[in-house]
């Protein structure tokens, strides 16, 4: 069986996949089908579970229930250096002893191919550095070790290839970049890649799909517009971007939407958009979403009115507000600076409106505050 | 007086140069006269004279070309079984000891703490007739019923070996413990197994501390006396041994001074052929 491993094709299914670490359950039967050849993000805060995920497809954490399959075969226990799984490791884990050609070849060497040069050659083409063959390791800069970690993993045409917060060690400029080259670069090779990280605008950027783990399980998964727009949990709803919850209750129908109220304001949103179980709800509604204006001045859609502007941040592209309603919850509105001027001033009475479709609904008992208080930017899991 | 900064580190380094210079500098320079003289004729025993006769490195060589062999046997002998001791130990150190790291390094350390001499002493009493090493291997029939440990090859070369241990575990631990376990992780993930992570990763990253392990090890006993004579026998005599008896027994002063010097020349030349060959990547 371990010999017909390295050979399987197909799509990654992970069924009932837990790990239990004493008491402690990292992964928390995980039953996920990554589908061959797309970008895979697997999204949460850091001790979510993810690492731990992506290490067991590796082969480098064993399961404490449940199986890996890969197309049809069973890859549970399987070692890693058996499996048709590449990483590209977090802190790139290139091998300080050998240049970058042996590095990248290492792979190949390993696995009997004869004329590693071309295919070496070729690859560290594709990652635009064929002028450092020859150099050590560390004799390159941070971009370009993460580019050769990849090009070591690429070459080898692996059925799977795993990236581990890939671009976490770089600067925010050159992991922008480096976001779209990846992305190019899975479409030029067609591999099935499953991306970890804890940054959801980098989730987002590259990935078909994205998983946003929590606690490990999986919260919910959709593409990045599904997650964004039609969140199913609060933490869904505040891990990626910002969102404004309200309390309500569901009074009736009309047709497809769903009559709420939201402290005596009545709204109205599509059915197929709540997710909750009776009448008790969250109304969510995107800072973007909304639209301000001063009270007494007409209005679409969805309205709330008798709030008055707290603060005022202007930040160039857009202006933030945060307004105040009458039942003492501060909502966070971003305006476009279509017209230059910021238009509202602290203290302003002002009306909020927008459109019932862009309104999501959760259960009412779920807790707020979820995914709100991790920071994103804190240092990964080791 | 007002130090200037760019003096600070010329008055930080004469503590050593100065020590160095008396200590070590003046002896062998010392050493190097007493080489070439020759007895004063009609004088006391021990009386020598300036003769430039370097006569007495040949006769010294050729005198003892036996016990300068077999000490270079002996050493490297003592080296492979240490580096063969020490390498699963500084791994499981170093990778495998989880909490338990710091004691294990201690009890590395700890024979530290007696004499080497009466460590040594020890070892003749564990491979002697009254220890328990030998009746259990006899009534194992390892050994034959006459066959004794003690003024062996044997225990001289095991008795190196234990004594010098914790100078090969200590290096290969340090250059252990500063691999990165994802380039290992790295390996297997890559294609190879357990024993070609090891040749191809594990071993080259782990070179600085075989190089510096196996110096540690092999330079002390290659001019080693103390394990020769208290453990072996006349037939496992070493050329420390014979300087040793050269110089306080026969005060045969010039002949001593010549064998350190050529033992000295031979290590030299030896150590720099090795670290040439090591320092290369073709060593693994």
């Amino acid at each position: 069986m371990s010999n017909d491993a390295i050979s399987a094709r197909g799509d990654l299914r992970l069924t009932r996949l837990t790990k239990t670490y004493g008491d402690f359950n990292a992964v928390d039967d995980l039953t996920l089908t990554i589908p061959k050849g797309s970008f895979f993000a697997l999204l949460g805060p850091s001790g979510c579970g993810k690492t731990t995920t992506l290490r067991m497809v590796a082969g480098l954490e064993e399961p404490t229930v449940g199986s890996i399959h890969l197309g049809d075969t069973d890859i549970t226990t399987t070692r890693p250096y058996q499996r048709p799984i590449n990483t590209v490791f977090q802190n790139y884990a290139l091998f300080p002893h050998l240049s970058i050609f042996e590095n990248i070849a290492f792979g190949l060497r390993r696995r009997g191919v004869k004329d590693v040069k071309e295919q070496v050659d070729k690859v560290l083409n594709l990652v635009e550095l064929p002028h450092l063959a020859s150099r050590k390791p560390t004799q390159l800069s941070g971009g370009q070790q993460q580019r050769i970690a990849l090009a070591r993993a690429i070459v080898n045409r692996p059925a799977l290839l795993l990236l581990d917060e890939p671009l976490g060690a770089l600067d925010l400029k050159l992991r922008r970049q480096m976001q779209i080259e990846l992305k190019w670069i899975q479409r030029e090779v067609g591999l099935t890649f499953v991306h970890v990280t804890h940054d959801q605008e980098e989730a987002m950027t590259m990935a078909d799909t994205i998983a946003v783990m929590n606690e490990g399980r999986i919260e919910q998964m959709g593409s990045p517009a599904d997650l964004y727009d039609n969140p199913e949990t609060a933490f869904v709803a505040n891990f990626l971007g910002q969102s404004n919850l309200i309390k309500g209750k569901i009074e009736g129908n009309d047709g497809d939407n769903l009559v709420v109220d939201l402290f005596g304001q009545k709204i109205s949103m599509p059915k197929n958009r709540s997710h909750a179980v009776d009448n008790s709800l969250y109304a969510g509604i995107r800072p973007e979403k909304f639209r301000i204006s001063l009270t007494g001045t007409p209005t679409r859609g969805n309205t709330l009115t008798g709030g008055h502007i707290e603060d005022v941040s202007y930040i160039g592209v857009s202006t933030q507000y945060v307004v105040s309603m009458p039942w003492g919850q501060e909502l966070m509105v971003f305006e476009q600076n279509d017209d230059g001027v910021a238009p509202f001033d602290k203290g302003d009475e002002v009306v909020i409106s927008w459109e019932p479709n862009f309104t999501f609904g959760l259960h009412g008992d779920e807790d707020i505050e979820a995914g709100t208080e991790v920071n994103p930017e804190e240092p990964v899991n080791e | 007086m007002k130090i200037s900064k760019s003096q600070v580190p010329y008055l930080l380094l004469f503590p050593g140069f100065a020590f160095l210079f008396t200590f070590f500098v003046l002896p062998i320079i010392n050493l190097a006269q007493t080489s070439t003289q020759t007895p004063i004729s009609g004088g006391d025993t021990g009386q020598y004279t300036q003769t430039f006769a370097f006569s007495n490195y040949i006769h010294a060589f050729t005198d003892n070309k036996d016990q300068f062999l077999r000490s270079f046997v002996y050493a490297t002998l003592a080296t492979i079984l240490a580096l063969a001791i020490s390498y699963p130990l500084a791994y499981a150190i170093a990778f495998k000891s989880g909490k338990f790291k710091n004691i294990l390094l201690v009890l590395v350390v700890a024979p530290f703490f007696t004499s080497f001499l009466l460590r040594t002493v020890a070892w003749k009493q564990i491979l002697g007739e009254e220890g328990f090493v030998v009746p259990t291997l006899r009534s194992l029939h390892i050994i034959g019923q006459q066959t004794t440990l003690t003024s062996t090859a044997f225990a001289v070369v095991t008795g190196m070996t234990y004594n010098f241990l914790p100078f090969m575990t200590l290096p290969l631990y340090a250059s252990l413990e500063r691999i990165d376990p994802r380039t290992i992780e790295a390996s297997g993930d890559l294609y190879a197994n357990g024993l070609t992570t090891f040749r191809r990763v594990t071993l080259p990253l782990s070179m600085p501390g075989v190089v510096a392990g196996t110096l540690l090890t092999f330079i002390p006993a290659a001019g080693d006396y103390v394990n020769a004579s208290i453990l072996g026998s006349p037939s496992t005599k070493m050329i420390g041994n014979v300087i040793e008896s050269r110089y306080f027994k026969i005060v045969d002063y010039p002949t001593a001074a010549a064998l350190s010097f050529t033992l000295m020349v031979a290590i030299l030349i030896l150590v720099t052929l090795y670290i040439r060959k090591a320092g290369t990547e073709e060593l693994v």
